[in-house]
């Protein structure tokens, strides 16, 4: 074997073309005749529509067609319900246009499309739409108990589902426990926020039959088996195409947004392309969010620090629909007992109802959230007893000879909650070690003395990554020998161009730059599924691997058939298969396409050489062998995981607090990361770095603030805070590694990690800067007004 | 006819004239059309992105006369006689990146790539306002424009990296 590809920085091969401003998001393509669309959202969180006009809007010059509900025949269908469940009694999902009634600020009502943008928004401004206000559910806490307010007239008590599960008889552990803590936790909204919006471009071919869709998605494949349904067209006949993708995090794997609908039935009806590019309003009140819940808490636990029991019962904010089931609040509820020995736990959880935008998952789904409480407790923990907060987790933590270990709930993907390896303790002795604790603790104490207020925070989760159920590869040696690999996944800045390239590379003997990978394009690859929870490089990395070796394998056969060699004696190296000691018993990857399809038109350089060289013999029977599996240097494979691997991680933080201003300083950063094997570990610690950033947004900054009516008051990039380069610190990323014993790679997912306990370290950080305050900070995000408030408002300040 | 007044307003156009990346353009526009949408939809330079629309996240930022502004503030005649260079334009008519360019691609400073035009055309006019700022200068240069990928750090080191080569290749020049 020549060089190895696999866990080297190799540099991202998709950057030149990006660097160039080359790329291709949506709103790059326009197509000729291209029209565009805007859409007329609800202003309120809860009204009848009495009445809808749109005769001026259709009057004025430039419009093509309006749509209301009214006009969309049999697509006006609820979007589908993408994850069932038996918990989830009273499922709704959203019509591409709101009917009768809208439920949530942002809700699409009607549908313009018209010669350009400016045209389509001044039309939005002539329709007029009478509404009937209805009372708002926009406070989590109340809308289980609220028997007026109804976001579906038909769920009593707002009530979408309700999961019990149970580990273990928590029950009896409370009876008899030293020490049994109750308190609450509430976490509230945030959401992806991706630069890039949701974007749209339909065209529709009728010589052909053919809709192409060009979407800002993370899951093309789905996107096209439903829109093939949807319209009625054979699957073979609809395309979709993710293009480049400026970000997900979690928010373009919903399907289907209203758009992704109206836009091809528009681009249908009016035979002429139509584009819809979400601008960032629209995002803030229509792309879905995630993380609000409210947490009731009680846990037990020794004189040693051992946790014995949880019991958490929670409330989950799901917004006005339930297009993606229960998956959220089930995470949370798998997440909770972490990388700790928990046998006694009881979880608990209504999914809620409010008139506020869905919720699906966003980078984390509903792990930051169980996190932040299974973490506040290992503090009050060693607070209550006076230990040290490393030794409390330390003491909790699952051993290393302890894998598989079975937490003992069913996850999201319907298996096992169960852990496939891990080495918690080294990772937090890592982290101890990177924060240099022995020597904070005196700093700390000197900086007290000056009124300086430092502290120290721990967080420590596991995560599950990789879920199934498949995805596939199709790798190809093309007649120039560079390879093409195709894939059902689709890439919003992970690099996969570059990793899967890796994978292949090493394979095949070729420089990563030789491997042209494909990704989010529903014709290059039939089946699959999409980029999310942490699943590209584990399921698609799989998938592909496994077709690189029986590429490599189909290859090796013919070149020692050619060669008259053995098996064994075959080496790739250098874009060449050659006879081991004996190099001059080569032919180049291309030449051994070429050989291997017996077809008689071969062109170019390549073919010319392969006869020179006469290596091809006249055969017997037929020119393609049934043992050779088909012609060319191909392969497709499927990867399907057992189930979930878990991932893991210890990260740490050193704060500055300001009691005056409330204000919180980053002094230092470390995240210890095992995600098993890393095939580059530049991409991995760049998405920890990322997760990071986007986690200390929700742990300070983000926070969608709705008010009683149910407006999102804060819907601009003025008032909702993202993170800039000045609030976020320098970071150090070190890792772990445990390979999953469950994929042939052993990897894990990365994509998510960094974000999910950052909001948890936060909260014990600040604990920690102000123990003399005697805070325990409760909610998340906090701010800096809110911290002020905890400090001079609470008893014990 | 208060709406019919206001659909003139809003469908006036005007002829301007603009050079983007040394090359001179004159286009007839509607004179509510934003200088992004003129760049990106008229002029077909994709790499400038619109990422908010409200001047926030930087992502549309373009040179205009050397200073960096953001496109999405500005209407298309507001430009008029002026000078552009958009992220197209910044290696100059080399087939070779530019030393930014590079050194995000090194230092691993992009991930899903929107927000990146808009940071290297910040990330030049700060070096040059100042070849040789700290790491606290660079990040307060860089805090009028958003990433959501990749947490600034990469991106700060892809500065400090492109602002030594810069130096370098001045004094070596000099």
């Amino acid at each position: 074997m020549g060089t190895r590809w696999f866990g080297e920085p190799v540099q991202r091969l998709e950057d030149p073309r990006l660097l160039r401003g080359k790329g291709c998001y949506v709103d790059d393509l326009d197509l000729p005749g291209q029209l565009q669309a805007a859409v007329l959202r609800s202003p309120l969180a809860h009204a009848r529509i009495v009445q809808i006009d749109v005769e001026a809007a259709m009057a004025l010059p430039g419009v093509h067609l309006v749509l209301t509900a009214a006009d969309l025949g049999d697509v006006l269908e609820p979007s589908p319900l993408l994850v069932s469940h038996d918990a989830l009694d009273q499922p709704r999902t959203q019509l591409p246009l709101a009917l009768d009634e809208v439920r949530y600020v942002g809700e699409a009502v009607a549908f313009v499309v018209a010669d350009d943008r400016y045209i389509a928004e001044d039309a939005l401004d002539l329709i007029d739409v009478t509404y009937d206000p209805l009372p708002v559910v926009a406070d989590l806490a109340r809308a289980v108990e609220n028997t007026e307010a109804l976001v579906h007239g038909d769920v009593p008590g707002n009530q979408a589902a309700h999961l019990v599960q149970q580990v273990g008889d928590p029950d009896a552990i409370f009876a008899s426990a030293t020490h049994v803590v109750r308190e609450s936790f509430a976490i509230e909204r945030s959401t992806s926020m991706p630069m890039e919006g949701r974007g749209v471009v339909a065209r529709w071919e009728q010589q052909e039959g053919l809709l192409t869709c060009w979407i800002s998605t993370q899951g093309p494949i789905p996107l096209r088996n439903g829109l093939a349904a949807i319209f009625h067209l054979p699957e073979h006949k609809v395309r979709v195409i993710a293009p480049d993708v400026g970000g997900g995090f979690g928010g373009k794997i919903m399907l289907f947004y209203p758009e992704e609908v109206l836009t091809p039935f528009a681009a249908i009806q009016l035979q002429r392309p139509v584009k819809w590019i979400e601008d960032r309003r629209e995002n803030f009140i229509s792309a879905n969010q995630e993380r609000g819940q409210l947490h009731d808490v009680e846990y037990a636990f020794d004189e040693q620090g051992i946790l014995l029991a949880v019991s958490d019962r929670f409330l989950h904010d799901t917004g006005a629909y339930t297009p993606y089931g229960i998956v959220v609040p089930q995470i949370t509820s798998c997440s909770l007992p972490g990388p700790y020995r928990l046998r006694h736990y009881y979880s608990e959880f209504k999914a809620v109802y409010t008139n506020k935008v869905p919720v699906s998952p966003y980078r984390g789904a509903g792990r930051p959230q169980a996190v932040f409480v299974m973490e506040r407790i290992m503090d009050r923990i060693a607070k209550t007893l006076q230990l040290d907060r490393f030794l409390v987790r330390e003491r909790n933590f699952i051993g290393k000879d302890e894998f598989p270990w079975d937490v003992g709930l069913v996850y999201q993907d319907g298996g096992p909650t169960k852990y496939d390896s891990g080495d918690y303790q080294a990772g937090l002795e890592k982290l101890k070690s990177a924060l240099d604790y022995d020597n904070f603790l005196k700093e700390q104490q000197a900086a007290r003395q000056h009124g300086r207020y430092l502290g120290l925070g721990i967080g420590c989760y596991v995560e599950g990554t990789g879920i199934g159920p498949y995805e596939g590869a199709n790798v190809r040696v093309e007649s120039d020998g560079r390879i093409f690999v195709s894939t059902g996944v689709t890439t919003q800045g992970q690099a996969h161009y570059t990793t899967f390239a890796q994978l292949v590379a090493d394979q095949l003997g070729v420089a990563p730059e030789d491997v042209m990978v494909t990704t989010g394009d529903s014709q290059a690859a039939y089946w699959g599924v999409g980029t999310f929870a942490s699943r590209a490089a584990t399921v698609a990395g799989s998938a592909i691997h496994q077709a690189a070796v029986k590429v490599r394998e189909k290859a090796t056969r013919l070149a020692s058939e050619l060669f008259e060699a053995a098996p064994e004696d075959i080496e790739f190296a250098n874009g060449k298969v050659f006879v081991k000691d004996a190099p001059h018993r080569a032919l180049t990857l291309g030449q051994l396409a070429i050989a291997s399809n017996p077809l008689r038109y071969s062109y170019g350089e390549n073919a010319r050489k392969l006869v020179e060289m006469k290596l091809l013999k006249g055969r017997s029977g037929p020119a393609l062998p049934e043992e050779q599996g088909g012609p060319g240097l191909e392969a497709n494979e499927f990867y399907s995981p057992p189930h979930a691997s878990f991932a893991s991680g210890a990260h740490g933080a050193i704060v500055e607090v300001d009691p005056r201003t409330g204000m919180v300083h980053f002094l230092k950063y470390v995240a210890i990361h095992d995600c098993g094997r890393v095939i580059n570990p530049m991409v991995v610690e760049g998405q920890v770095q990322g997760g990071i950033a986007q986690g200390i947004g929700g742990a300070f900054y983000e926070r969608l603030v709705y008010n009683p009516e149910g407006q999102l008051v804060n819907a601009s990039f003025m008032d909702f805070l993202l993170p800039t380069s000045t609030e976020v610190p320098h970071m150090i990323v070190d890792h772990v590694e445990t390979p999953s014993p469950l994929n042939p790679l052993g990897v894990k997912g990365a994509g998510e990690a960094g974000v999910i306990p950052v909001a948890a370290l936060f909260a014990s950080a600040v604990d920690d800067a102000l123990v003399s305050f005697d805070l325990r900070v409760t909610t998340m995000p906090l701010h800096p007004s809110l911290l002020h408030s905890l400090i001079f408002e609470e008893p014990g300040s | 006819m208060q709406e019919q007044s206001f659909i003139n307003a809003f469908s006036e156009t005007r002829e301007i004239t603009v050079t983007v990346n040394g090359r001179r353009y004159t286009h007839t526009v509607p004179v509510r059309m934003l200088l992004s949408d003129f760049l990106r939809h008229e002029l077909h330079l994709t790499g400038t992105h619109v990422g908010c629309e409200h001047g926030v996240c930087g992502c549309c930022t373009v040179l205009l006369n050397g200073e960096s502004i953001r496109s999405c503030l500005m209407f298309a005649v507001q430009a008029d006689e002026m000078f552009l260079t958009t992220i197209e334009g910044i290696a100059g008519m080399s087939n070779e990146l530019h030393p930014l360019q590079k050194a995000f691609q090194e230092k691993h400073a992009l991930q899903c790539g929107f927000c990146t035009p808009g940071f290297i055309i910040s990330a030049h006019a700060l070096l040059h306002e100042n070849p040789d700022p700290s790491e606290e200068e660079i990040r307060l240069g860089l805090s009028g424009n958003i990433c959501r990928c990749t947490g600034y750090q990469n991106i700060v080191e892809a500065v400090q990296l492109a602002a030594s080569r810069l130096r370098e290749a001045r004094e070596e020049g000099a």
